[in-house]
């Protein structure tokens, strides 16, 4: 039987704050000349029912981190910019600049990796590895204009640093699916690739080395028709084009990991290695895509992605980055992964309401 | 007698709605009911939802619909596969070739005036229902624009002196011709798109492979 979502049987709280003496939550009532005072486009309030139910669920979470030995730790929202974008490994971003009173530059952090990183090669210089921390923190990052997007969101995730693949990553997916489950989100899916798949086969093929990038960005892109026309461009055989084009394509079950041939030898080895040592319910959720890429450029080995049908973008996702904290001084491999609370609290509504249907 | 895709698709009224019907039936989906009632919005019992084309990519990057079509000037517009960022809010799968249209810089015939403005004012103000495209042209080229924004007949702007040039969407030049306008720049050459939702490209590979397959052989 699949757990309950958090907040369903359970009795809502009926507060009455003052705010809600302001919004009946039963149909919107605006009072005629209120002051309204804007707050930015991506930012929003969160009012007590909404609060109740991403606390049940950021709880749950937490548990199933703490069970697992990851303990919690906070970092500040605000980092010096030459920190932060230390070793420049292409993580996301930061949107968000001010000056301090000594004129440093200060970012607001948009995700907790790179931070976790700093903390690690700052604070855990002698301890044995392996090290395990959770977080809960809102991160910030710019966004464009009428999409819906937040400029600043809850993630919930964990970091393993000092445990290499595929026992740290088979870990990592482990405590993501109990997370989910725990939650109570039934549908999720978790899509596992390799960062390093589609460099290694580009290599294997010889593409010119100042193609690879563009053919890098069409894959993350998923623009796959631009993927052809530049493999089309380029002057390597058919069967070396057929794979460039093809082996991105393939994602599924574990027979997937199969099929392909020499070039991707290792990275799907990898992949065959975390899929082994899986337990059987947590491998049932894996779906492996030999096309995945993932944003940031801190990546370097197995990346998974979280999906639910309910909700149009990944709700989270991670990977190994092996070589960011070497950026900060303690070079071990690492893995992790981030939950965005509100998408997986978007996700569980929606089962909500098709299991009352 | 249609075949289940399992897909919810976009489908694009306007210009590339009888040729996307066309490719749908190829691929055994039955569009008869699509065609004969222009009014209805949603036909859950083949999978097809219709909309404008320029709302496709946006129903599909939110999952509203698993995949759609579109034209890759609407991609283009939007930013899919030139923003910053993650930047992959849908995938694009497939150039469908149909609905093959060019991305023009076009001015009054005689000499260009957009030229003249350039030379002689240091920027030339362009009228277009494409502005992230237009911008993104004249910047690449190296070259300051005023983009002014219509929603019309854009043909008109250069006409009427508000603009020295426009940037648009031709498939013949028919209209270009009849209001007295030339080609001076292609920016790009436009066809119909295949997109998925990314999520739906993991969820239902088997689905989406079997249509993209299908596809190909018709």
């Amino acid at each position: 039987m699949r757990p309950r979502p958090p907040w369903r049987g359970a009795r809502r709280p009926r507060t009455r704050s003052a705010a809600s003496a302001f919004l009946d939550t039963g149909g919107v009532r605006y009072r005629a000349g209120a002051m309204i005072l804007p707050i930015p486009s991506g930012t929003r309030d969160v009012l007590p029912d909404e609060m109740g139910e991403l606390r049940t669920l950021t709880e749950r979470l937490r548990a199933v981190f703490s069970e697992a030995g990851y303990g919690e730790i906070y970092t500040p929202a605000l980092e010096y910019e030459v920190v932060i974008t230390r070793g420049a490994l292409g993580g996301a971003r930061p949107a968000y600049r001010v000056f301090d009173e000594n004129g440093e530059v200060l970012v607001l952090r948009s995700d907790m990796t790179v931070p976790i990183a700093r903390l690690v090669g700052s604070r855990y210089q002698s301890s044995a590895p392996p090290l395990r921390f959770a977080y809960f923190a809102h991160c910030y990052r710019g966004v464009r204009p009428q999409r819906g997007q937040p400029r600043e969101f809850l993630q919930a995730g964990v970091e393993l640093i000092g445990a290499p693949a595929p026992v740290g990553t088979a870990e990592a997916v482990t405590v993501l699916c109990r997370a989910l489950d725990h939650a109570g989100l039934a549908r999720y899916r978790v899509g596992l690739g390799d960062a390093a798949l589609y460099p290694d086969l580009m290599e294997a093929l010889e593409v010119p080395g100042e193609m690879r990038e563009h053919l890098l960005r069409e894959l993350a892109h998923g623009d796959f028709v631009g993927l052809e026309a530049a493999v089309g461009e380029l002057s390597i055989d058919e069967r070396s084009r057929d794979l460039l084009l093809s082996v991105p394509q393939l994602r599924g079950g574990p027979d997937v990991l199969h099929g392909p041939p020499g070039p991707v030898a290792d990275a799907v080895a990898g992949l065959r290695a975390v899929h082994a040592l899986l337990a059987p319910d947590v491998a049932e959720r894996v779906i492996f895509d030999l096309g995945l890429s993932r944003a940031p450029g801190y990546y370097t080995g197995a990346v998974f992605e979280v999906y639910d049908p309910a909700v149009g973008m990944p709700i989270g996702g991670g990977g190994r980055y092996d070589h960011l904290l070497g950026q900060f001084g303690r070079d071990l491999p690492a893995v992790g992964f981030a939950l965005e609370v509100e998408k997986l609290h978007q996700a569980l509504a929606a089962e909500e309401r098709l299991s009352e249907a | 007698m249609s075949i289940p895709t399992g897909l919810t698709i976009a489908v694009p009224r306007g210009a590339l709605f009888e040729d996307t019907l066309a490719w749908l039936e190829r691929l055994g989906v039955s569009t008869g009911e699509v065609r004969t009632n222009d009014r209805k919005l949603l036909f859950e019992e083949v999978g097809l939802i219709t909309m404008r084309p320029s709302d496709v990519p946006t129903y599909v990057a939110a999952g509203a619909a698993d995949i759609g079509v579109t034209g890759k000037d609407v991609l283009m517009e939007q930013g899919n596969s030139t923003s910053g960022g993650t930047g992959r809010e849908v995938y694009e799968l497939r150039d469908l070739g149909f609905g093959r249209c060019t991305m023009v810089v076009a001015s009054v015939a005689g000499p260009d005036r957009a030229a003249e403005a350039l030379r002689r004012l240091g920027v030339i103000r362009v009228a277009t229902k494409y502005p992230r495209v237009a911008a993104a042209h004249f910047e690449r080229t190296g070259r300051q624009v005023e983009i002014i924004e219509v929603k019309g007949s854009v043909e008109l702007a250069p006409l009427t002196g508000l603009v020295e040039a426009i940037v648009d969407l031709t498939a013949t030049g028919t209209t270009l011709r009849e209001n007295n306008l030339v080609i001076r720049e292609t920016l790009a050459v436009c066809t119909a798109r295949l997109i998925a939702n990314p999520v739906a490209h993991k969820l239902k590979a088997a689905a989406i492979d079997d249509l993209l397959e299908r596809s190909r052989a018709a």
